[in-house]
């Protein structure tokens, strides 16, 4: 871009090698099995998969947790053995010891190869045994990290009931549990006071699992809005999942999301309201206003509320403001953290994501894209399916403030004088709403606060020659 | 199919990496899908590695499970092998590649035409070994290659060094205390007056490979990792191996005497006996602590062993031989090589379990409720389920196995550590113990800076539901701030919202 071109320019878009370090999908049963409390997770693979998620759930394997491995061995390989007999014993094993509402069987690259037909034996296997199992493809060979949570949500988006499958009093008070939550001990006129302060809109439902926290922050917020969350998908339960009927309007509350948000439209017949990602004040802001204009709704105080919100994190805006930050690429948050990181007054030089759906995300994008002309920032380059490589050599040359990257590159970084932020934190941190934007600059400025505590030592350099990548 | 949630040894291309990158300059290409690196990541985390882990992944994903991966391997060697000009590349099967059967020796023949290092196909079968084995076999095999490569061309040296030499071979990156007991050998070793001729794979260059038929004799600590090799060595160059691991002061003496016997045989006319009764009286401080009072009230404590054939054997028989403790269970996870483990503790101990089943342990461990347990992190956590301390001795390991302070398990200084271990381990229990007896602690109640919740500030159920969301250890800090605010704007009822209305105000 030379000085001469004063036209804002178009973002672009580049596609590398693929050969990048990102966790296995299979990852999402670490937070999946939290977040639905009476679920079971059954990873139907191999060593290695059991191998990575033991090490990569760290203490909370300890801590029995329900989900485990279906390991295959050579004689289920070699179909020696019959998979539905073994899917059997593994599953009646599980419902004596642990009795879930749903078994979600994920599977693996090995039943990809093998053409293990999870998703004709469920069905089978769950009259047999009385017990809803869902079945979700969560592999390395089409999928990164995070989209792990895609492949199960939109598997379970097929098991929301519809309104004339909900007909008894007590399941419908069970499936709108939101509200419950929201009124709970409340006396009974105060409710329904509180009913007629939301606005007539039609049904909408949210989906993307987050913390019950911030479920709590993020409807309340809506509230405020007049605005009324229907249901959540995932709920706390998969007894409790949302009604979803034709014509519910449904939003997403993560940019990766892609095949939950195409099930929902194709096959449950929702309209999806495309927004920017509530992440970040100004990504909060920009999706509650999309919601608002969708419903016909007048947006009260969100300016203030936003002014409010960056006005309170100003101590952290300082250590960033003029900073350059390079983003690797692992977990598809990277869009919608440039955007906030970009109008928090950083320079963001390269956003490596694994895959970039531009219809889904398209909100997202054009906000990027706003967000950069708006601040005078060049638009980053935008590298899917990056190649780790060619990405460090990059780094060498531009030596960005920040580079936010996975765990296999942080430390070597480190040793060559580059301040890194591990990406995965990204991942298990609040940081959705108004309310956590303080907690994604924590994680930000962390490693620029610590140079700071540090800079008077003259050892940022911890390697011997330039060492080759 | 087997239902399980945890497991003692890795798959086998864990081993295979192992290997590859405990060498310099030798990079492993895994023929995997995305996530199956994670190598890296552990790695660069446990080891606090310094540089890039040399490990890269030629990706398998839905274009090579429809076309295979033609060109696509070649390519990534041929890449790599200009990008970085490792010595060595070498190329491993995953699982999944395993039952893709792609023709890997064939693309490993025709990327050797274009890299200008060697690439090799490590040869192990997923569905057949472990960690531990392929990295046995992986070692093996890489010094194989390089023993052939230089005889064929003529360059493989003849005779012995001039002094008595050694090869320590088996220290492996992400072995369990690897690095303490390389430097605690080689101290060993200039001690006994015995040069290193080299240490295989750590740090080792593939180039000295050669040259390893010139040391007198091969030194092999652990039972998992390098017995292929020297075996190799033994039967192609005829050189001699010592293979007792010198843990604790008794096996230490076996190993230097074994050592001695080797090279009197090669005419060194060495005697180690003043060394052995130096070292063990007055160097090193086991022997001592095992005559001490202290030691004296550990005689017949029930303990329970857990782990890998090397470090299971010899802490059992630390235990039992040099300290006076009762061991009613030692156990390894390393089937493929129970015979052995059963050979080197069935004496010292009451019952031996050979398991890779850690419900089966954890069972054992309720049953006999020893006063210490000595295992894996695995058994660490059993331990604390039921109130047993426990001394970690095995991988699989945290971070927090990887010191940085000096800690080996091998020869006189390990002693010394193994001490520290297994007594701070008992004295816990003990500590604990006593304390229940005599009604705990000091408990008279802390005064802290709370603030007395007045009448007029009420919590509401909402507020109270979210609340008890909050993580246990900041609960009351958050209590305290969303009083404080709620005070200062006059709110008398704290809801949900008031409580994140309070967080955004003081960043609770």
């Amino acid at each position: 871009m030379t000085l001469a071109q004063t036209q804002p320019q178009a973002l672009e878009f580049d596609c590398d090698t693929g050969n990048y370090h990102t966790f296995c999908p299979i990852s999402c049963v670490a937070w999946l099995y939290q977040k639905i409390e009476d679920s079971f997770f059954l990873v139907i693979g191999t060593k290695t998969c059991g191998y990575f998620l033991q090490n990569a759930m760290g203490v909370m394997i300890f801590a029995e947790p329900r989900y485990a491995m279906a390991e295959l061995e050579e004689a289920d390989i070699s179909a020696q053995l019959n998979d539905y007999e073994e899917l059997k014993r593994l599953c009646e094993g599980i419902k004596r010891d642990r009795n879930p509402s749903v078994i979600v069987w994920i599977g693996t690259c090995t039943t990809e190869i093998i053409k293990m037909d999870l998703e004709g034996l469920a069905p089978k296997l769950e009259q047999e045994i009385g017990i809803p199992i869902v079945v979700a493809r969560a592999n390395g060979l089409d999928y990164a990290f995070t989209q792990g949570e895609d492949t199960v949500l939109a598997a379970m988006a097929h098991r929301c009931p519809t309104a004339d499958q909900v007909t008894s009093a007590e399941e419908k008070a069970e499936r709108n549990s939101i509200q419950k939550l929201l009124s709970f001990g409340r006396k009974k006129e105060d409710v329904a006071a509180e009913e007629s302060e939301y606005h007539d809109h039609p049904p909408l439902v949210l989906f993307g699992s987050v913390p019950d926290p911030i479920v709590t922050q993020i409807t309340l917020e809506l509230k405020k809005q007049g605005i009324r969350v229907d249901g959540w998908l995932p709920a706390k339960r998969y007894t409790e999942l949302p009604v979803i009927d034709e014509g519910y309007y449904v939003a997403g509350i993560n940019p990766f999301l892609s095949r939950t948000a195409t099930t929902l439209m194709r096959r449950r017949k929702c309209k999806l309201i495309g927004a920017p990602f509530p992440i970040g004040p100004d990504g909060t802001r920009a999706w509650v206003e999309k919601i608002c204009s969708v419903f016909g709704i007048e947006p009260q105080g969100l300016e203030e509320r936003e002014a409010k919100i960056w006005e309170s994190v100003e101590d952290y805006l300082e250590i960033i403001r003029g900073k350059s930050v390079y983003f690797m690429g692992d977990n598809l948050l990277e869009i919608s953290l440039a955007r906030f990181l970009t109008r928090c007054g950083m320079t963001v030089q390269e956003i490596g994501i694994p895959y970039m759906d531009k219809r889904y995300q398209a909100a997202e994008l054009a906000l990027l894209e706003k967000t950069c002309n708006e601040m005078g920032a060049p638009l980053p380059k935008i590298t899917e399916k990056p190649d780790n490589y060619n990405q460090l050599q990059r780094i060498q040359e531009l030596c960005p403030d920040l580079v936010i990257t996975g765990m296999a590159h942080a430390n070597p970084l480190e040793a060559r004088g580059i301040s890194t932020k591990w990406s995965v934190e990204f991942t298990f941190a609040q940081i959705h709403g108004f309310t956590n934007a303080r907690d994604i600059l924590e994680l930000v400025t962390r490693p620029l606060r610590r140079n700071d505590s540090l800079k008077d030592l003259g050892w940022e350099k911890l390697v011997k020659e330039e060492a080759k990548v | 199919m087997k239902l399980a949630y945890w497991m003692y040894a890795g798959p086998a291309h864990i081993g295979t990496l192992r290997i590859a990158s405990s060498f310099k300059n030798v990079h492993a290409i895994m023929h995997a899908p995305l996530g199956d690196d994670y190598f890296n990541v552990m790695r660069s985390m446990l080891e606090r590695e310094r540089d890039f882990t040399p490990v890269t992944a030629s990706i398998v994903d839905r274009n090579v499970l429809a076309r295979g991966s033609q060109e696509k391997v070649v390519d990534n060697i041929v890449r790599k092998d200009s990008e970085e000009h490792p010595d060595l590349i070498v190329l491993t099967p995953t699982c999944t590649s395993s039952i893709l059967q792609e023709d890997l020796e064939n693309f490993v023949q025709r990327a050797s035409l274009d890299a200008k290092g060697d690439v090799m196909l490590a040869d192990v079968n997923h569905y057949r070994v472990n960690e531990l084995q392929a990295a046995d076999r992986t070692l093996q095999q890489i010094v194989q290659f390089y023993i052939e490569k230089a005889r064929k061309q003529g360059t493989l040296p003849e005779g012995k060094t001039e002094k008595p030499s050694v090869n320590i071979i088996g220290l492996t990156t992400l072995g369990f205390h690897n690095i303490h007991d390389n430097r605690e050998l080689r101290t060993l070793m200039a001690n006994l007056g015995i040069e290193v001729n080299m240490v295989m794979p750590d740090g080792a260059s593939v180039h000295q490979i050669k040259d390893m038929g010139r040391a007198w004799f091969n030194l092999v600590p652990y039972r998992e990792v390098g017995p292929a090799t020297a075996e190799y060595l033994n039967t192609e160059l005829g050189m001699p191996c010592v293979d007792i691991a010198p843990m604790g002061i008794v096996d230490t003496a076996r190993c230097i005497r074994a050592i001695q016997a080797v090279l009197n045989q090669q005419g060194a006319e060495v005697d180690y006996e003043a060394f052995i009764d130096e070292q063990t009286r007055f160097v090193s401080q086991a022997a001592w602590f095992s005559r001490s009072i202290d030691c004296q009230n550990l005689t017949g404590k029930k303990a329970v062993v857990f782990g890998d054939n090397t470090h299971a054997a010899a802490i059992t028989r630390v235990l039992a031989r040099e300290m006076g403790i009762h061991v009613v269970l030692a156990g390894t996870y390393c089937q493929y090589d129970a015979d052995w483990f059963k050979d080197q503790v069935s004496e010292y101990c009451d019952e031996v379990l050979i398991s890779d089943d850690n419900g089966a342990i954890g069972d054992r461990i309720a049953q006999l409720e020893p006063a210490a347990i000595f295992g894996t992190q695995m058994e660490r956590h059993v331990g604390k389920r039921l109130d047993i301390p426990c001394g970690v001795i095995a991988a699989p390991i945290h971070i927090q196995n990887f010191p940085v302070g000096y800690r080996p398990f091998m020869g006189y200084e390990g002693a010394n550590q193994i001490v520290d271990l297994v007594y701070n381990s008992f004295t816990l229990g003990m500590e604990d113990h006593l304390l229940e007896i005599f009604g705990g602690h000091d408990t008279k109640d802390v005064i802290t800076k709370t603030m007395s919740a007045d009448a007029d500030l009420g919590w509401s159920h909402d507020g109270l539901a979210e609340l008890q969301k909050i993580p246990g250890f900041v609960r009351g800090k958050v209590k305290r701030n969303t009083e404080k605010f709620a005070r200062d704007q006059g709110i008398d009822q704290i809801t949900a919202e008031v409580l994140y209305a309070a967080k955004e105000a003081v960043g609770a």
